[in-house]
């Protein structure tokens, strides 16, 4: 009996949803021209960062370093400068964001042995990208050490470093970001389908009559929370074949184990959604609602920073967030092929979060009224 | 420009509207001409090109054919000079609820150009003619929905225009608030010389005006003094009685007698236009007692209205209830003792206590903010009570199961249905959502086809039916599981004349299967349909009476044939009057 | 006359229903708070395993050069076994591992091989580990060498001079550059939802029957939106100031005078979006889709433009919030940099002519 009402309020959940073409498409063509156009944007990999050189000394040595980064993919010579007037100008306009300076002394003090002193100027603006860049830099004057070094059988330094990165041997950090944005897409999805939903229905007047019916707040919650679940279970499963197929991020987890931690996730966000949409009155609060709910949602996600690197009180806050269960989840599917069990911890908050929205939901179902 | 010219004429006038594939003719070469110094009464049901011609009128729409001049001007292509010249008030004027009476007054002096030293003048006055002088401090979306007519009016008076155009000015509007708009539109017309032209589905409101003219379906169907047009049904309106024979009953056989064009409960009574000028027969009762009366301007439209229109069910079968109701069980369905419902501090409904019994048809009555709509709310389960008990077939709603429910039918106002599903999709669903599945199911389902004549418009979007059918399948969804109980609230607002008849055709079918009705209505022609009305004023019932009664109540010298209007109006302003002192 | 009434007519309606006022000064309060300190790409106290398979004096004296800087929170452990587990489970963030002939091989020609493990996954924080540590390494060199009598550690040295932000701390650009999105949001979701109200309240059909233009109407919105985005600005412009001291280098009138004309675009794709949709649901959708994402990712905010392919860098030209960025950035960390802010001003101006006259064009006085 139960199963049989509960079927023809799902159907007519997928007729309003799926019926007018202009919706069928915002469902289905945003996430995926999303996924490509963010999928190459999120990245703190450089590339053709633009660079100048003072180079006072002009020996060879000094050409030779100066060679090694112009040779590398990431560095780009933009400029070299005869005079210390024209730097300043090439920083402040950020025509380079930064410039090698080889001292007139560089190929004596070189080839003295004493150590020579290459001064790299970088524009500090943003600074992520100028640690990174400096980073880029290390690792080209390193290289030229050793090659140095080994090229006079000289005995290098007393210890170096050998860095190995697990699971993601390159750092490439497309391969932390595309799982990410599966996520991201994933949420959005979820609030579009379920924020507005009941709102609607309530300034249509078709809320009263379903509260009319027979059906219990149970079965209503049921016929709107199982529309966004198969919606954001099918979007991500084509998202996810993008990602592995197009971006070729590896997927070495198991489909089983994503696709528990999927549904517990779209569990906990249509919660999320069907909440705020059963406390909004209008559709312009629900929208309100659902904005308020997934900026931060993202932002203290973990997506793009760290959340170690918050203050404890807003580490607190990110225990309620579900994306950023989620996003772990993604992750160590994708590069670490984690097993259930050491998904656990993240699974259990989010079917907690999920528990909860959706029974306040339900309960507000009946009990809001205007 | 000379005394006699039109202040409005339309020639050839034609507009139609795309949405998606499906094209809507709403003006189908539309000629008038309004006469100065009158209000001319735009007459029709909803969806008949009313608001479509008044926005032409307006200068916001661009005719696909022909033209409209406005006061000597096109007002397509002088728009702006068109506009300076008239007052518009649309259907829902837009005031800014979050602005007080005198802001938003004060807004539309400022868009119109108002001299500043003319304005304390006018406010005063536009106030006075209002009566909303005492409360210009307050937030527009704080007023009752009378007042904010009320408000609407002033700011589009704000500037005297030549022209008035008002659409649907009386709708959703109690007739104490109705009576006081026709009052300011009277003045204007009688002090200021104004020409009006006001769109109106209420019959009654096109008797005050001078001319009228009657759109159908965008075409003019008729034009002239609404008298001319009840003239043409003189000699053929009856008011019939028949002892032994409930009203309800003698309307039903009545309205199947042949030359018989319309019949309606009125009171005790029954009014019937007939085809010929003889008085109607019934087989079944040869001692039918016929009075000729005046014609009223309803039956002279009716009367064309059905020449214009053969496809109506006359013939109402409801089928078998579904669940065995003893039609003579007079136990109470609905009960209710001490209601009482509270909103912040505010009593919305203040103690209540009424029962129905099964089979009756009972209305709720009551002005803007009375608490009838909350009080209903309360009934259908939908709002919970703060205080007293009301049961339900037995039940208390708001704790009862989903059995309590399932006993219940409910139609909205709005014909709340889902706009973007197709009329079988409708249907399809409310029949799983009340439980029904298999072989029952699709009976149900071709029963509510058949008798509500829905089985070729199965696969249309139901958001694109015309009002009328919006109705029967907003009905047909709410019976699909055959209720005991069918909870109506204001259910044929802005639906023509014909589709109301046949709607009550198939309430009074209903209730004479032992099913009960509650309706809330402001037509007070509606409650005359009703075995009892209950009259709420401030959260308290004011009177419970059959409808017969309330007029017997009202009856004295200065009217001796009060209509339920008449005895409404003065049984609210007696409490009003009682309230004050 | 008719000018000032609407725009009294907005301000009023504005003080009368809060969540305009909320939009405009709460949001930008809250998100910057949460932006501000949720929003840090500053590792500090990173957790560290550190495994010395033979603990001597040489392994003692690197371990103090982690140990020393505060980037690090180094925890010692016994086995290789343990510290991996904790890698695993993210209670670490790297390994540093010297293997049982660390002291012996450093006086190798070759040298000892410092074994560095970090967690690939966050690629970021594994970058920025493994430069704490390099940077940890060096200064360990270095003071070896000083000690052992300057001897040649490394031929060529690395000294940074860090522009504009000394300390390098992600905040003084992240914050400027929140600024900036959150205007974004905040100038949409203002103006994206009141032309579409007003044509489902009804009130602009009473409207469109005055003498009222349809430019008044829009520019009575203009101004009084205006106003209250600017309010909003310059809150937060204080808040980044005064309570994240992020230093402001440039002049406030450029900031000012720069902050207006982003605020006329983002006013001005509001009103597009509302003029376009008339539904407030579709408006609201599209406000949605159109702002957060691409403020927060196509802005060069947070991912630097350059390094994007060229198709994507050209689809953030799209973005208005692109230029207010490299705009409030420059500003705030080096001074009025006229090449940098002329260039992107020019193209703020032009957006905003753009989405103006956009809206203008397509919001004539009928209903059709």
């Amino acid at each position: 009996m139960m199963w049989r009402r509960l079927l023809a309020l799902v159907h007519k959940e997928f007729l309003a949803l799926l019926k007018d073409p202009r919706s069928r498409t915002v469902l289905i063509v945003p996430p995926l021209m999303q996924l490509l156009v963010f999928g190459y944007a999120a990245s703190f990999d450089l590339k053709d960062v633009p660079f100048a050189v003072y180079d006072e000394d002009g020996g060879a040595a000094a050409r030779e370093l100066v060679a090694h980064f112009a040779g590398a993919p990431a560095f780009r010579l933009v400029a070299t400068l005869r005079d210390e007037q024209a730097l300043r100008p090439l920083l402040d306009t950020r025509r380079a964001l930064l410039v090698l300076r080889l001292g007139p002394r560089f190929g004596a003090d070189l080839a003295a042995g004493q150590g020579a002193r290459v001064q790299v100027i970088i524009d500090g603006r943003n600074s992520n990208t100028a640690l990174l860049a400096l980073n880029y830099v290390r690792g080209i004057v390193q290289r030229y050490n050793e090659d140095w070094l080994a090229a006079r059988g000289r005995a290098g330094p007393p210890a170096h470093l050998a860095t190995r990165a697990w699971f993601n041997p390159n750092l490439e950090s497309r391969w932390f970001f595309v799982p990410g944005i599966i996520g991201m897409l994933t949420l959005v999805t979820a609030m579009l389908v379920t924020a507005l939903s009941v709102a609607r229905e309530r300034e249509q007047g078709t809320f009263d009559q379903l509260l009319v019916t027979p059906l219990r707040p149970s079965e209503i919650l049921l016929g709107k929370a199982i529309p966004g679940l198969l919606i954001g279970l099918a979007q991500a499963s084509v998202v996810l074949l993008l990602a592995t197929s197009w971006f070729r991020v590896p997927f070495l987890g198991g489909l089983g184990a994503f696709y528990l931690g999927l549904t517990l996730f779209l569990l906990s966000g249509v919660g999320v959604g069907l909440l705020i949409s059963a406390m909004a009155a209008t559709q312009q609060q629900g929208l309100l609602g659902a904005f308020l709910f997934m900026v931060p949602a993202v932002i203290l996600s973990g997506f793009a920073t760290p959340i170690a690197n918050m203050p404890e009180a807003v580490q607190a806050l990110t225990w309620l967030d579900p994306l950023r269960y989620f996003l772990v989840v993604l992750r160590k599917l994708f590069l670490e092929g984690a097993d259930l069990a050491l998904l656990l911890p993240q699974l259990w908050p989010m079917a907690l979060i999920a528990l909860g929205t959706l029974t306040l939901a339900a309960w507000l179902f009946r009990h809001r009224m205007y | 420009m000379s005394g006699d010219a039109p202040v409005l004429e339309a020639t050839g006038l034609c507009k139609s509207f795309v949405f998606g594939k499906r094209v809507t003719v709403a003006l189908d070469a539309v000629d008038m001409r309004l006469v100065a110094g009158r209000v001319t009464g735009l007459i029709g049901p909803d969806g008949a090109g009313k608001t479509t011609l008044m926005r032409l009128a307006a200068g916001l729409l661009v005719p696909d054919a022909g033209e409209v001049r406005v006061l000597g001007r096109d007002a397509t292509a002088e728009s702006l000079a068109v506009q300076a010249e008239l007052g518009y008030m649309p259907q829902r004027f837009g005031l800014y609820e979050d602005l007080t009476v005198a802001e938003n007054l004060e807004l539309y002096a400022d868009l119109q150009g108002v001299p500043r030293a003319t304005r304390a003048a006018r406010y005063a006055e536009l106030m006075r003619m209002t009566g909303l002088a005492p409360f210009t401090r307050r937030l527009a979306g704080r007023l009752s929905g009378g007042m904010k007519q009320k408000l609407g009016l002033a700011c589009t008076l704000v500037r005297p225009p030549r022209l008035l155009l008002l659409d649907e000015p009386t709708v959703g509007v109690d007739p104490v608030s109705r009576r006081e708009l026709w009052a300011i539109i009277d003045h204007l017309v009688a002090s200021a010389g104004m020409s009006m032209l006001l769109a109106t589905a209420y019959l009654d409101e096109a008797e005050r005006c001078a001319d009228v003219v009657l759109l159908h379906e965008g075409r003019v169907l008729a034009r002239g003094a609404p008298r001319a047009l009840s003239a043409a049904v003189a000699g053929r309106v009856w008011q019939v009685s028949a002892p032994g024979m409930a009203p309800r009953e003698l309307q039903d056989a009545l309205s199947r007698a042949p030359g018989v064009a319309d019949a309606l409960v009125q009171g005790e009574h029954v009014r019937v236009v007939t085809r010929e000028a003889a008085p109607p027969t019934l087989a079944e009762s040869p001692s039918l007692r016929a009075d000729p009366v005046a014609p009223r301007f309803e039956d002279g439209f009716v009367d064309l209205l059905r020449q214009a229109r053969s496809d109506l069910a006359r013939d109402i079968d409801m089928g078998p209830p579904r669940h065995a109701v003893d039609a003579d069980d007079t136990r109470a369905v609905i009960r209710v003792r001490g209601a009482r419902r509270r909103f912040g501090t505010f009593w919305a409904v203040d103690g209540v206590d009424f029962s129905i019994a099964r089979g009756e048809i009972f209305g709720l009555l009551g002005a803007n903010g009375a608490g009838k709509t909350t009080l209903f709310r309360m009934l259908c389960g939908l709002l919970p009570a703060s205080a007293g008990r009301l049961e339900v077939a037995g039940f208390d709603l708001r704790r009862a199961s989903a059995v309590a429910r399932a006993r219940i039918g409910y139609m909205s106002q709005k014909f709340s249905l889902y706009g973007n599903l197709s009329v079988a999709q409708n249907l399809a669903f409310f029949a799983a959502a009340y439980g029904l599945h298999g072989a029952e199911r699709a009976a149900r389902i071709a029963w509510a086809e058949s008798t509500f004549d829905l089985a070729d418009s199965a696969a249309q979007l139901a958001g694109l039916l015309p009002l009328g059918y919006k109705q029967r399948l907003a009905m047909a969804c709410a019976l699909m599981h055959a209720p005991e109980i069918l909870f109506l609230d204001e259910p044929t607002s802005g639906v023509d004349p014909l589709a109301r008849r046949e709607f009550w055709l198939r309430i009074n079918a209903l209730a004479r299967r032992g099913v009960t009705v509650l309706v809330t209505t402001h037509f007070m022609e509606e409650a005359e349909y009703c075995d009892r009305v209950a009259i709420l004023a401030a959260g308290r019932l004011l009177a419970l009476d059959a409808p017969a009664a309330l007029k017997a109540r009202a009856r004295n010298a200065a009217l001796p044939e009060p209509s339920l209007e008449d005895a409404f109006i003065a049984l609210i302003q007696a409490h009003e009057q009682r309230v004050a002192s | 006359m008719r000018l000032g009434a609407l725009v009294r007519k907005e301000f009023l309606q504005i003080v009368r229903d809060p969540s305009s006022i909320a939009i405009a000064f709460l949001m930008p309060l809250f998100l910057l708070a949460l932006f501000g300190y949720g929003v840090s790409l500053d590792a500090e106290r990173v957790p560290l395993a550190l495994v010395a398979e033979a603990p001597s004096t040489d392994s003692a004296e690197f371990f103090a050069a982690l140990g020393g800087s505060p980037s690090f929170a180094p925890r010692t452990m016994d086995s290789m076994v343990a510290a991996e587990r904790a890698l695993l489970q993210g209670e670490v963030d790297g390994i540093v591992r010297l293997r049982a002939d660390f002291a012996r091989a450093s006086r190798d020609a070759n040298g000892a091989p410092v074994q560095v493990l970090v967690n690939g996954i966050d690629t970021n924080t594994a970058r920025l580990v493994q430069g704490y540590i390099e940077g940890a390494w060096s200064a360990w060199l270095a003071a070896r060498a000083a000690r052992d009598g300057g001897a040649l550690a490394v031929p060529v040295d690395i000294a940074p001079r860090i522009w504009f932000n000394g300390e390098l701390r992600s905040r003084n650009y992240l914050v400027p550059g929140l600024v900036a999105i959150i205007m974004t949001l905040i100038g949409a979701l203002l103006t994206a939802l009141v032309m579409a109200r007003e044509w489902e309240r009804g009130t602009m059909e009473a409207l469109l029957v005055t003498p009222t233009s349809m430019s008044e109407v829009l520019l009575g919105k203009l101004a009084a939106y205006f106003v209250l985005g600017t309010g909003g600005m310059l809150l937060s412009v204080a808040l980044a100031v005064w309570w994240f001291e992020v230093p402001l280098r440039g002049s406030f009138w450029v900031l000012w005078a720069a902050a207006s004309l982003f605020l006329l675009a983002a006013l001005g794709m509001g009103l597009t979006i509302s003029t376009l949709a008339r539904s407030q649901f579709v408006a609201g959708q599209v406000a949605i889709l159109a702002t957060f994402l691409p403020a927060f990712l196509l802005s060069g905010f947070m991912f630097d433009i350059g390094s994007m392919p060229p198709v994507v860098q050209a689809l953030t030209h799209l973005v208005v919030a692109r230029y207010f960025v490299a705009i409030v950035q420059t500003l705030f960390l080096a001074g009025d940099v006229w090449a940098v802010i002329l260039p992107n001003a020019a193209a703020l101006a032009a957006m905003a002519a753009l989405f103006l006259g956009l809206t203008w064009r397509k919001s004539r006085k009928r209903l059709e």
